[in-house]
């Protein structure tokens, strides 16, 4: 019974690991890399006045607002039709036609480029609507955007759930409605969850078709149908028009700060669902 | 039938408890009744009384659609997409199949257990409050009294009192097949209908479900699949063995009171799978 080489195994394991080990390292750079440069530039000027000389000095409370008005209504929108497409294609269709024209568009909105959606709420919502550049248009389009990876998440999280499941609830004299509210949603919802935080980092740090349809006007939104810059676009004109590398740096780091707190909030937020479930 | 015979004898040959003469009192009739799914066909002219406050057992091979059949009566097999039948099931001389049958009401009728214990990812008190709050009922001293007296119907109560507030997939698996006994006789169905329930379990907790499946056919009419064919002698009063014909599709061979069957199997099939010739 002496144990045999395996040199052929330790070798791929050892590609695997290091693959992993390059991917974290490039990524644990970036992120270092944008704290250390941007995290001296927060404080609490930075977070509560509004940019002075186009974003020389002063803060950027205006963009922060700017960005949690845009995503909040991308995801207010998004979510309900989303979610509820998920849950006809997964409980209430045979598996035909129509659902595979659902599923084929979801999937090509999918891999459309975010500057043509851009364009599309552009001349959609700012233009044809006359929606102006604004907060809403900026979170229309938006919720066009994510709606693909806010259905396709879903569908999977409910499917994933065990037919087992839906089999006893009606066993037990359930109707079809009370087996996907009751059961199906409640066991799918961590997966859903999942879904949508992915849809608000990509809302959050959406810079081309933000743009082009909430605008890029410094001034604090005061309605929806205020044109609004978010902190993707703020960055991404900071940068680009050499206006202030520092500047720049702190709303990166801010805006990775914001993201990593959106998906501890929500993980806290689903696990005590799950335990109360329990 | 040398091999059953003290299990025979236990039950004591001739003298059947609760069945009189086959079709007494029929609780579910089939008529005729053909399962497609797809173009498989699964199940061929089941034609059968089922008597009512009595343990009928389905016996035979895998694969003979032991539990497609039994998966008929409370329309389980709905789910499955592309299930057809053809033919009728009467549940006390209505017709389940057809548009005009509710089928929720017809599940609640009918109850079912399941292979392996099935429980949610919840409380004890909360699975078993689970079908009645479906139905609506929502005030919590009805609640309790539910679940205080579907446990004492599986002689769960004194173990599992003070500790409703526990996930139930936290007990033993013997225990949570009983409690899943017990959420489904927390409707108040009519019917049981058990899915190979014992098959997951070591042979005490067997023995606890069996004796409590004797305890449920006084006031319950109650249907089981099992591989075990001990289990069919021990606790059923009739039987029914099916096979598979030359075309692969699921028939009923015999269908008898369990004591004729095994004692007396008038098919050649039969007597030759309860012997262990085959199966």
């Amino acid at each position: 019974m002496r144990k045999k080489p395996r040199v052929g195994e330790k070798v791929v394991v050892g590609i695997i690991w290091t693959a992993a080990v390059l991917v974290l390292a490039v990524l644990a750079a970036i992120i270092v890399y944008i704290l250390v440069k941007g995290l001296p530039q927060l404080s609490w000027e930075f977070l509560t006045q509004i940019p002075r000389n186009m974003g020389r000095a002063g803060g950027i409370s205006s963009t922060i607002v700017g960005t949690l008005l845009v995503t909040a209504v991308a995801i207010v929108i998004a979510v309900p039709f989303g979610v509820g497409t998920a849950f006809y294609l997964a409980e209430y269709t045979k598996e035909g036609i129509i659902t595979r024209i659902i599923r084929f568009s979801a999937e090509s909105l999918a891999g459309i480029p975010s500057i043509v959606y851009g364009l599309f709420g552009f001349i959609f919502f700012v233009i044809t609507l006359k929606m102006g550049y604004s907060v809403l248009s900026g979170g229309l389009t938006l919720a066009i955007m994510i709606l693909p990876t806010i259905i396709r998440t879903a569908e999977e999280a409910i499917r994933t759930v065990p037919n087992s499941y839906r089999e006893t609830s009606y066993s037990l004299g359930a109707t079809k409605w009370q087996t996907i509210i009751k059961t199906v949603f409640p066991s799918s919802l961590p997966g859903i969850v999942n879904g949508i935080i992915l849809s608000v980092g990509r809302c959050v740090a959406e810079t081309a078709a933000v743009m082009l349809t909430a605008g890029s006007i410094l001034r604090m939104p005061k309605s929806l149908g205020d044109s609004s810059r978010t902190m993707a676009v703020h960055f991404f004109i900071l940068a680009s028009e050499d206006i202030s590398m520092e500047k720049a740096y702190g709303t990166a780091a801010l805006l990775i700060l914001l993201i990593f707190l959106i998906n501890v909030v929500a993980n806290i937020l689903v696990n005590r669902f799950a335990a109360k479930r329990r | 039938m040398l091999k059953y015979s003290v299990a025979l004898r236990r039950q004591g040959v001739g003298e059947n408890k609760r069945v009189e003469a086959p079709g007494q009192k029929a609780k579910l009739k089939t008529e005729s009744v053909d399962l497609f799914y797809g173009s498989y066909h699964a199940l061929r002219d089941i034609t059968m009384d089922i008597p009512a406050c009595a343990i009928t057992a389905i016996i035979g091979p895998s694969g003979c659609g032991k539990s497609s059949l039994l998966r008929l009566f409370n329309r389980a097999n709905d789910l499955i997409p592309g299930a057809r039948v053809e033919g009728q099931i009467y549940l006390d001389g209505e017709p389940i199949y057809g548009n005009a049958t509710d089928v929720v009401l017809l599940r609640r009728r009918v109850g079912m257990v399941f292979q392996k214990p099935n429980l949610f990812p919840m409380s004890i008190y909360d699975n078993l409050a689970m079908g009645p709050r479906r139905h609506g009922i929502r005030r919590r001293a009805q609640l309790d009294e539910i679940a205080e007296r579907s446990l004492r119907q599986v002689a769960l109560w004194d173990e599992l009192k003070d500790q409703l507030k526990k996930p139930g997939q936290e007990l033993p698996v013997g225990q949570q097949q009983r409690l899943c006994i017990a959420r489904a006789l927390a409707i108040q169905p009519e019917v049981i209908l058990m899915d190979e329930s014992c098959s997951a379990l070591d042979p005490a907790s067997t023995m606890k479900v069996e004796e409590l499946m004797e305890e449920l056919a006084q006031q319950y009419t109650i249907m089981i699949v099992t591989h075990n064919m001990e289990q069919a002698v021990r606790v059923s009063d009739m039987a029914a063995f099916m096979m598979i014909d030359e075309d692969k599709v699921g028939r009923l061979v015999e269908y008898a009171p369990t004591v004729e069957m095994f004692s007396r199997p008038a098919d050649k099939r039969t007597e030759d799978y309860i012997t262990g010739r085959f199966g």
